[in-house]
């Protein structure tokens, strides 16, 4: 039986004969079969995949060199175009539209030969915590399926948490990958806004979203990364900076400078034994050698209020082109009029949490509403920004946690939106910032969920952030 | 009845002009005018989900060109802003516009008035995307929505409340088309609506220094339209406060069938746009150098050519007027002179034989068959006197067009159309007529100096027209003198 632990194992495995693209294309089909219950797939691509599989089969029995994610079995959120297959943001606007096009991340993958295997349930439009606003239904947790996934790539954190896939994609617009890569116990990687172009991934909110990817260990993330990452002529966004080997073998040894916010271990809302478990993995920093300190950051509560006037503002435009006129659903009322026809439309196609977020968005960005709300939020993202960069001069790593809770319960949170909007206080920042961030699955609490470790680097330090994870995970298997 | 002469007209014209780049502001799609509906859009120009835009930089250069030629400030910093408003020709739900800040600042353009020159303030140039085009006839059920034209690139020019009559507004969109086509940025094309123009009216007591309520009328597709507009408008206005009606703020449509406006929308609750920065364009600095490689690389403008025609080559106001309506024909012009100093000869050419072939054939200069320097070595012919101006532009000239890559003088040899102008052999010609009508030449020497063209007449029958008949003119009178 295929027994999966990394994409470079898989490849001698594959190389070696001991395994062929379509075993292994069969296996996870079986298991993705036998786990239908946890929700994590809207559409399961079986015959192509078997199609791919056959084919990177022949060619290198052929002789034919392979591509870097040569037979990786990936999935994608429903958030990412990929060209006549079903993309619909698990929602009801967009429920049986299939993209025209190939976002650029996808011809990306598709260039270096991965198997698209399916695409994944998720927060509608991207927008939770919990995987529970799909109009596919909730995403379940594998680890405990009384517990949601996270949200909002909930389903793309689940397919990797459960083996259904080795690598899948998801999109981070506030903590989206990290979050529930810390509810499942895997890695989540959100890089630095502007690393990954966003051509081909339906917008929640521009200035922050950005592609995050799953995986199970820092060699499988760091390798997607580097074959996803770049310019891209259909992305003004994206940087020319030019790419760093994000493959490159970490140096080991290397001591580090890392700052935590007291604030932030301190917080009312974090568990204590989330709190308790990253004091004293900063304690074993220190004994190693590493200098961890305390930052005084002040602007900790503000972080959740800037950014849910500024992502909703955004998305509330965004969301606009979702009208019925060109695609997507369209109400079956044909007596209304131009307005009511919008009304209808949009009221029937869109789920509960877009709509608070849509209304919410076109208030702060509403005359007489707009300085108090829209401007204010910019100066707060500017001052966070600033302040960042001030930590970033004197150190290498922010850690915190990535959610102040293990995973919720299912229906927890869905009635009290603010409760559910500040557990986002520890990775919104990441995105306000524009700075890389991962979660990785280091501890577990006493409840039997795990969770993780939130680490922060300055913008573009993909790199360093990569390597300093692979010690910190290395160090936690020895 | 009201007294007109009590008001004046305030008038603040909004021209948006649609960039000429090979394809949209956001997306390669093509800008052509006319193709089958829906045939040039992208996933972008739909705005399908997860399409973002990426800049066309012509764009940018042609608005800039446009700054430059207006005498404005150009914004180094330069950013979008999302208008957020649902139509269904408005395929984002939101236009992407410059509004807020736009790439040009200021400026003014000159107007021709009887009065003289007079500078009409800008109040800026921006640039935005297109929207599409509803059509509402095409289908008795619905509507339906063509999306070829959104996203193209257009600049949104806009004046200060300057234009104070409907004749000024006219000479103003006139002066705007005319620097567009001298730019080579729009082709200036108001019927097809390249070129479309919104006007702010108001009126107010002459005296009066505050603004009256002002009405905006839209849909004008000609030049003469605008000026039809403001004329119907102001009157409309001047009849409401003459009755001391209110006059409400609201837009108009013009209706070109019987030249009256009619109200579209009331405007008492402004719309709310929600204007924010656009997320998915990265801001762009404008460098110093760029902007003065593009200012050397302005053209000539029909104003400073005006002049230069009349000061360098001693061209009238009119011919000048007229050669610089259209820049590919003082360029055509320019061409010419580079290959010949009779200037005159070169305008005659121009506005003669060439315009007329042009209006015959209904083509523009672009597609005259013959070179600039075909029409100087013809000039050349006439100036060396081996061709008169009419067997030129008669003759000569339609067999050159047949065979435009040929020299003059090769078809003037060859259909035999050279004047005979040496001596040598039109001295024997004279001879033989004066001996044959030697009776007259006694008639001649006897006073009657009439019959001088009788010889010349007869000599050039004799020569088949070819003498040239200046020069037997001189030769007969000689001749008979002696």
């Amino acid at each position: 039986m295929f027994d999966y632990s990394s994409i470079e194992q898989y490849h001698a495995q594959l190389q070696e004969g001991k395994v062929t693209c379509l075993q292994v294309v069969e296996y996870y089909l079986g298991k993705i079969r036998s786990t239908t219950h946890l929700n994590a797939f809207i559409e399961v691509y079986a015959d192509e995949a078997i199609a791919k599989a056959r084919q990177l089969d022949e060619q290198r029995a052929a002789g034919k060199p392979s591509g870097r994610l040569h037979g990786v079995i990936t999935g994608l959120k429903d958030v990412i175009a990929y060209k006549d297959h079903q993309l619909s943001a698990s929602s009801g606007i967009l429920k049986g539209f299939s993209s025209i096009y190939s976002a650029t991340v996808v011809e990306r993958l598709l260039a270096e030969e991965a198997i698209i295997i399916g695409n994944l349930n998720c927060d509608e439009f991207a927008m939770g915590s919990t995987n529970e606003n799909s109009v596919y239904g909730k995403v379940l947790n594998a680890a405990d399926e009384t517990k949601v996934p996270g949200g909002s790539s909930g389903g793309s954190a689940v397919a990797v948490q459960a083996g259904l896939c080795m690598v899948s994609l998801g999109s981070d617009t506030g903590g989206s990958v990290r979050q529930p890569a810390d509810f499942c116990g895997i890695v989540g990687l959100k890089p630095t806004y502007g690393r990954i172009s966003r051509y081909g991934l339906i917008a929640y909110a521009s200035s922050f979203d950005q592609v995050g990817i799953f995986g199970n260990n820092i060699p499988d993330v760091a390798l997607v990364l580097e074959v996803i990452a770049g310019a891209d002529e259909f992305d003004s966004t994206v940087s020319h900076k030019k790419m760093e080997a994000y493959t490159a073998p970490p140096a080991t040894g290397k001591k580090f400078r890392f700052a935590y916010f007291e604030e932030a271990l301190n917080h009312p809302s974090l568990d204590p034994e989330i709190s308790t478990a990253i004091k004293a993995l900063a304690e074993k920093l220190t004994g190693e050698g590493h200098e961890v300190k305390p930052v005084q950051f002040d602007l900790l509560d503000y972080i959740v209020p800037a950014y849910y006037v500024l992502t909703t503002a955004e998305a509330s435009s965004n969301l606009s082109r979702f009208d019925g006129v060109k695609f997507g659903h369209r109400t079956a009322n044909k007596e209304a009029e131009l307005t009511q026809f919008y009304e209808l439309t949009r009221s029937e196609g869109f789920g509960k949490e877009v709509k608070r977020r849509i209304m919410l968005g076109t208030f702060v960005l509403s005359a007489g509403y707009y300085d108090a709300y829209f401007t204010r939020a910019q100066k707060v993202r500017q001052l966070l920004c600033d302040k960042t960069k001030a930590v970033f001069n004197n150190y290498d790593f922010i850690i915190m946690p990535t959610s102040p809770t293990t995973a919720f319960s299912f229906g927890e949170k869905m009635d009290d939106p603010i409760a559910m909007y500040l557990a986002d206080i520890y990775t919104v920042m990441a995105n306000l910032v524009g700075v890389p961030a991962i979660s990785l699955p280091l501890f577990k609490h006493s409840n039997g969920m795990p969770f993780g470790l939130q680490v922060m680097a300055d913008r573009f330090r993909e790199l360093s952030l990569l390597q300093v994870s692979a010690q910190l995970m290395d160090a936690d298997k020895s | 009845m009201t007294d007109y002469s009590k008001y004046e007209i305030v008038v603040g014209l909004e021209v948006h002009a649609q960039l000429q780049t090979n394809s949209k502001l956001f997306c390669g799609d093509s800008i052509a005018f006319g193709a089958e509906p829906n045939t040039h859009v992208s996933p972008i120009t739909l705005g399908h989900p997860g399409t973002l835009p990426k800049m066309n930089r012509k764009a940018i250069e042609y608005a800039i060109k446009m700054g430059l030629a207006c005498h404005c400030e150009i914004e180094r910093y330069n950013y979008f802003a999302r208008k957020n408003y649902f139509y269904p020709d408005l395929p984002k739900g939101y236009q992407v516009s410059q509004h807020t800040t736009p790439v040009c600042k200021g400026g003014y353009v000159t107007i021709d008035t009887p009065e003289g020159g007079r500078n009409i303030r800008l109040n800026r140039i921006h640039m935005e995307e297109d929207a599409g085009k509803s059509i509402h006839d095409a289908d008795p059920e619905n509507t339906c929505v063509d999306y070829n034209r959104a996203g193209t690139a257009l600049i949104e020019i806009v004046t200060e409340p300057d234009i104070t009559s409907a004749e000024e507004a006219f000479a103003y969109v006139s002066e705007i088309r005319k620097l567009v086509r001298y730019l080579e940025i729009c082709d200036g094309n108001m019927e097809e609506g390249s070129l479309r123009c919104d006007a702010n009216i108001s009126v107010r007591l002459k005296g009066e220094s505050r603004l009256g309520t002002k009405v905006e009328v839209k849909n004008l597709n000609s030049i003469r339209n605008v000026k039809r507009a403001i004329e119907f408008e102001a009157k409309r206005l001047m009849d409401l406060l003459d009755k001391g009606e209110p006059v409400i703020q609201q837009t108009r449509s013009f209706d070109a069938n019987n030249g009256t406006t009619f109200a579209t929308r009331e405007k008492e609750d402004a719309d709310d746009y929600r204007y924010f920065p656009e997320p998915d364009l990265a801001p762009f600095h404008l460098q110093d150098e760029f902007i003065e490689r593009l200012k050397q690389g302005l053209p000539v403008l029909h104003k400073e050519r005006i002049k230069n025609y009349s000061s360098q080559y001693q061209l009238s106001a009119y011919d000048a007027g007229v050669l610089t309506e259209e820049k590919a024909l003082a360029d055509f012009f320019e061409k010419i002179i580079e290959h010949t100093k009779n200037y005159k000869a070169a305008a005659n050419w121009m506005l003669g034989p060439v315009k007329s072939w042009l209006n015959e054939n209904n083509k523009e200069i672009g597609g005259f068959p013959l070179q600039p320097e075909k029409i100087a070595a013809v000039i050349k012919l006439t100036d060396e006197g081996k061709l008169s101006f009419s067997v030129a532009s008669t003759k000569l000239f339609s067999s050159l067009l047949n065979q435009p890559s040929k020299e003059p003088l090769q078809i003037a040899e060859e259909e035999n159309l050279v004047q005979q102008s040496d001596v040598s052999s039109i001295e024997p010609l004279i001879d033989a007529v004066l001996e044959k009508l030697a009776d007259k030449v006694t008639a001649y020497k006897k006073g009657k100096k009439g019959l001088i063209s009788l010889f010349v007449g007869e000599v050039m029958k004799q020569s088949k027209g070819k003498a040239d008949p200046k020069v037997t003119n001189e030769l007969l009178l000689k001749k008979l003198k002696s």
